[in-house]
């Protein structure tokens, strides 16, 4: 079986973001760049399977030469080759969503993993819209998976709990914090990522369906009051939530 | 013809959701302001609380009914949404972003090409251009953005819309339609709720607890404040990192972004993805040790003390206005 698993390039979590001149991107001066949290839980359930399955784990980004280094770092962990579809240009989920799923399905990955949403534009989508694209069955928000032959029952974490879904392959899942603990990268995988293939291709041309006019800074809160500095500011406390802020 | 909007809206267990009302208002207001005609999608078997749209001022509603759409089937579902909308000839479709809402809206807009504008905070019409607003980066930066396909899909925030109820003086009309052939390719097969809390994602009131709670056997002192509020229980991920408390109740960047009215910080000191995930809440108090902690400069209130010591006092004060 081949197993793909689609990693993004974004900023660190601890990223304090400038809004870029062109005011609709952010800054990337002093950025630094990290593969999307989301999906090392997506490549570490992929390295699972390959363990016991025998499969072939095959990464796929894309952007700029710069997501090689993301790649590469799946492929330290311990999956066999990496795809780049290249595009210089900021591209919309959909236009992401076209060139990963033209690309699977001309290597014919039955399983494809990702994480349930990338830290930059938090869409949340591009597992859903790969897996339309490609008429795969899709879970997303997966906190726990089990593989026997075609079925798959996945758990989802949904509001107040966990669903319970049955579904088939072909499929794409999208992982969710706790769907397993990533392994680190060993010196061995380190050194035998360097020798492994990224493939270096166009991501498929595409018109976008959304434009980002403007990014913005939300209204900085202001700071407020320190009443106190032990229990005797509570009763000031609670009097302020009933009468000014009116929340209880 | 005039053009159409479409409101999906969620039921769990045969019960209509709070976020469903959201969607009702925000409908109404997008379609006065476009100019356009409302419909709203109901999939599922009965629903009992049916009879509270007709507080709504909604007109139209469609019931796709079938035993088999009673639990959540994205493969179902996506198929009878994306069908009537060509069928109607749908320009809007909105959803709550709710866990339903974030699977379900992408997988319909693909199948219609659609442009999809996820949890989007706010929304403005310039020149018959719906303008959308959402947060990016988990709420460190906003962006603005159009759709430019023929059908657009719009999700909403949970939370952020507030739903409007009217007096029930119009009737609301229900057209009931037995859907057959379902696609039930990928279905759920059961709930497992967690023990009788409420999510954080939903919750008006949230107290959360960090590092500053020493360990896992001190979180009583947050649950006990949050079950006086009436409340959920959040925390910081340097406590979820730790293993003292489940993934689920994570507020921030890798966590949950909230938007409550009340968000109470006890022990927090407020991590940029922290901050990034709370501060857009309603008011902020912060109770932190150390007073030069950037939770303070998102917080409307704050003690800068122990919240051992301050904790339990809190709890017996909001229990003595309760009762």
């Amino acid at each position: 079986m081949k197993i793909a698993v689609c990693v993004s390039h974004v900023p660190d979590t601890a990223t304090k973001v400038k809004i870029a001149g062109d005011g609709r991107t952010i800054d990337p001066s002093g950025v630094t760049y990290v593969i999307n949290p989301y999906d090392e839980f997506a490549v570490e359930e992929a390295l699972k399977i390959k363990e016991k399955n025998n499969a072939e784990v095959i990464v796929y980004s894309v952007g700029t030469d710069n997501n090689k280094e993301t790649i590469r770092k799946a492929l330290a962990m311990g999956a066999d080759r990496g795809v780049l579809l290249k595009d210089n240009n900021e591209r919309d989920s959909y236009g992401v969503a076209k060139a990963l799923a033209e690309e699977i399905k001309n290597e014919g990955c039955e399983l494809v993993f990702m994480g349930k949403q990338s830290v930059d534009y938090d869409n949340s989508i591009v597992g859903q819209i790969t897996a339309e694209i490609l008429g795969y069955s899709c879970v997303t928000v997966v906190v726990d998976l089990k593989l026997d032959n075609e079925k798959i029952i996945a758990e989802r974490e949904i509001e107040g709990g966990k669903e319970v879904v049955e579904t088939i392959l072909p499929a794409v899942i999208t992982a969710q914090k706790g769907l397993n603990e990533p392994r680190y990268a060993s010196l061995k995988g380190i050194m035998a990522s360097k020798k492994k293939i990224i493939e270096e291709k166009p991501a498929a041309s595409v018109e976008p369906l959304t434009e980002v006019l403007a990014m913005k800074k939300p209204a900085a809160k202001q700071p407020g009051r320190i009443l106190g500095t032990d229990s005797s500011a509570v009763s000031e406390l609670v009097k302020l939530l009933r009468e000014e802020a009116k929340v209880i | 013809m005039s053009k159409k909007i479409i409101g999906i809206l969620e039921q769990r267990e045969g019960k209509l959701k709070k976020t469903a009302f959201e969607v009702c208002t925000v409908l109404l207001k997008l379609a006065s302001q476009l100019n356009a005609e409302t419909e709203v999608i109901i999939i599922g078997n009965d629903i009992e609380n049916i009879n509270e749209l007709n507080e709504t001022g909604i007109k139209s509603i469609i019931h796709f009914k079938n035993t088999g759409l009673k639990n959540y089937s994205s493969s179902a579902y996506t198929k009878i949404i994306a069908d009537y909308a060509k069928e109607v000839s749908a320009e809007y479709l909105i959803f709550s972003g709710t866990s339903l809402g974030k699977d379900l809206a992408p997988r319909v807009a693909a199948r219609l090409t659609a442009g999809c504008a996820m949890d989007c905070i706010e929304f403005n019409v310039d020149s018959g251009e719906v303008v959308l607003t959402r947060p990016v980066y988990a709420g460190k930066a906003l962006i603005d953005l159009k759709l430019k396909s023929q059908i657009k899909v719009i999700t909403l925030r949970p939370n952020v819309f507030k739903a409007e109820r009217k007096s029930n003086d119009a009737k609301v009309n229900v057209m009931v339609k037995d859907v057959n052939n379902l696609d039930l390719k990928t279905k759920v097969i059961e709930f497992k709720k967690s023990e009788g809390k409420l999510d954080v994602s939903e919750a008006d009131i949230i107290v959360s607890g960090g590092r500053g709670l020493k360990g896992p056997e001190n979180f009583y002192l947050v649950e006990n404040l949050a079950e006086a509020l009436g409340g959920a229980v959040g925390a910081s991920r340097a406590a979820v990192d730790a293993g003292w408390r489940p993934h689920s109740e994570q507020v921030g960047q890798t966590g949950k972004t909230v938007s409550p009215s009340l968000y109470i910080a006890c022990g927090i000191s407020g991590a940029i993805q922290h901050l990034a995930g709370m501060s857009s809440s309603k008011y902020i108090v912060a109770i932190n040790k150390d007073k030069d902690a950037p939770i303070f400069s998102v917080a409307d209130y704050g003690i800068a003390g122990d919240v051992m010591e301050i904790l339990p006092v809190l709890t017996e004060e909001i229990k003595k206005i309760k009762s």
